[in-house]
């Protein structure tokens, strides 16, 4: 029951974090290509065919022997794919611009993509995988699913809200990322260790039997 | 308080009479865009339901070359630091009011406008007397965008007015102290920038100490009304005194058709800065403008 809370706690996590990015997107990209729709519209397609192809993905990994630890490993490779953004957004956007001044709608898809597309791949992956460490059988799996994608959407709305409503009101946009990055790094970071103690408990159960 | 009261008042003020008729409504990529006529005037306004009506652009329907609004005279304030513009760029066109205020004011000036909403190009084309012609162009695009390119080119203005704003929705990357140096490394030598801006809530003072950021000064152009422009550029600080007496040597007849009184613009330029100069420069990474303009 507990691990099933905190499964779904790391989930919501998730669905805070690629929200909150997503809403950033917008203001990341506005210096180089503006806030036209078309803006909008290439921050919300990388999104979504990023997220696409990290379902894909998740749903394959969770085949071979899934645990906590990778899940952990997981949110630890979100968290270190995010602090390129803070990085690499003004040269990438620079190097864009050049090539594509003349049209601000590939140039800022291009964009997108180069800023966006990988850590939220990334990310894509926590949902299904999460999925595989609570379903046990296939009876409940409907209803995991379920409660998983409440959790990790309500994240999201959670994410949009706190990072447009207040976190830029508080913080520079490059702040937030890095808070999200920590956000994403303490979940890892405590995914691995739950992991690695209910692996030695379940050996020792395993040993006394 | 007083404050809040002014603004409702103002804003009261923008909301058209009663008896003006609609003539024309769109529903835009970025607004709602409606034209009315009154018998008297003519009007584009955006408008978001529920909440008040923002007036663009006014033209007196049997004096259509008379300005309007006092705004748009105090934009004119670039005048007495730069009399004889020959490259002007305006971010944000309207019903198109400025670009062809200048342009009959000066045939041989090359004037760019920038307007990211191709519906509003159409509705000054049809409403508002706009046209485009060989001095006269317009730019479908982000204004930053904009200014981004015409860097890359080189392209050089000495007499840029910002006027992207339409009240209940300030594009946050068009405020920034980043935007401002772009718009600054455009400006030709001695060139003049006017923007027109906000004078209530938080933002205010923002918006105040970025252009002092960005340009090492600026001064502005208001009324007690509530009308406010700064005055800025690639130029050292004029006093007010000196504008008024530079505005008596430029009178002309050529500006009468236009309601313009270049002494009148001239005496609503401040020389103190009455803004604080503790509030936080708005940068591209802290640009949180529609929620300081809510607060006040």
């Amino acid at each position: 029951m507990l691990y099933a809370l905190f499964v779904l706690l790391l989930a919501f996590f998730g669905g805070f974090s690629i929200m909150s990015i997503e809403m950033l997107g917008g203001r990341i990209l506005a210096p180089y290509f503006g806030s036209s729709i078309y803006v909008w519209g290439s921050i919300i397609t990388i999104f979504m065919v990023a997220l696409s192809i990290g379902y894909l993905i998740g749903g394959q990994l969770s085949l071979v022997k899934p645990s906590l630890r990778k899940f952990g490993g997981l949110f630890l490779i979100c968290s270190a794919a995010v602090t390129p953004m803070v990085i690499f957004a003004e040269p990438v956007m620079e190097l864009v611009f050049e090539y594509f001044w003349e049209d601000p709608r590939y140039g800022s898809l291009l964009a997108a993509t180069g800023l966006f597309f990988i850590p939220t791949v990334a990310m894509g992956i926590i949902s299904p995988y999460a999925v595989r460490l609570l379903v046990q059988n296939a009876h409940h799996s409907g209803s995991v699913a379920g409660r998983l994608y409440f959790v990790s959407t309500a994240g999201s709305a959670a994410g949009v809200l706190m990072t447009s409503f207040y976190f830029v009101l508080w913080f520079e946009v490059n702040t937030i990322l890095y808070m999200l990055a920590g956000i994403l790094a303490v979940c890892g970071i405590s995914a691995v260790t739950v992991g690695v103690l209910l692996g030695r408990r379940a050996l020792a159960v395993g040993a006394e039997a | 308080m007083l404050k809040k009261l002014a603004v409702a008042v103002f804003l009261l003020a923008l909301v058209p009479a009663a008896n003006a008729e609609i003539i024309y409504q769109k529903t835009s990529l970025y607004r709602n865009i409606t034209v009315t006529d009154d018998g008297n005037r003519t009007c584009m306004q955006f408008a978001s339901k529920g909440y008040y009506v923002s007036q663009q652009t006014c033209q007196y329907n049997d004096d259509p070359d008379k300005l309007v609004f006092d705004y748009a005279r105090l934009v004119m304030a670039g005048l007495l630091v730069n009399p004889n513009p020959e490259r002007i760029l305006v971010i944000g066109l309207g019903g198109g009011t400025l670009p062809m205020t200048f342009h009959k004011l000066y045939p041989e000036a090359q004037i760019d406008s920038v307007e990211i909403d191709p519906a509003v190009v159409d509705v000054a084309k049809r409403f508002f007397d706009f046209e485009e012609s060989e001095n006269v162009k317009v730019i479908a695009r982000d204004g930053r965008v904009y200014v981004k390119q015409a860097a890359r080119f080189n392209r050089q203005y000495d007499y840029i007015i910002l006027d992207a704003f339409n009240g209940d929705y300030i594009p946050e990357h068009l405020m920034t102290k980043e935007w401002l140096e772009e718009v600054k490394s455009i400006l030709a030598p001695g060139g003049v920038l006017i923007a027109n801006t906000f004078s209530a809530s938080r933002l205010y003072h923002n918006e105040s100490v970025t252009y002092e950021a960005a340009f090492g000064w600026m001064k502005n152009v208001k009324q007690d009304s509530g009308n406010r422009v700064i005055i800025t550029g690639d130029f050292d600080p004029i006093s007010r005194e000196e504008l008024i007496a530079r505005a008596e040597e430029l009178q002309d007849p050529r500006f009468d058709p236009f309601g313009i009184d270049l002494e009148w613009t001239a005496r609503q330029v401040r020389d103190d800065a009455d803004w604080n100069r503790e509030a936080r420069v708005l940068t591209d990474q802290y640009a949180p403008v529609n929620l300081l303009q809510g607060d006040n």
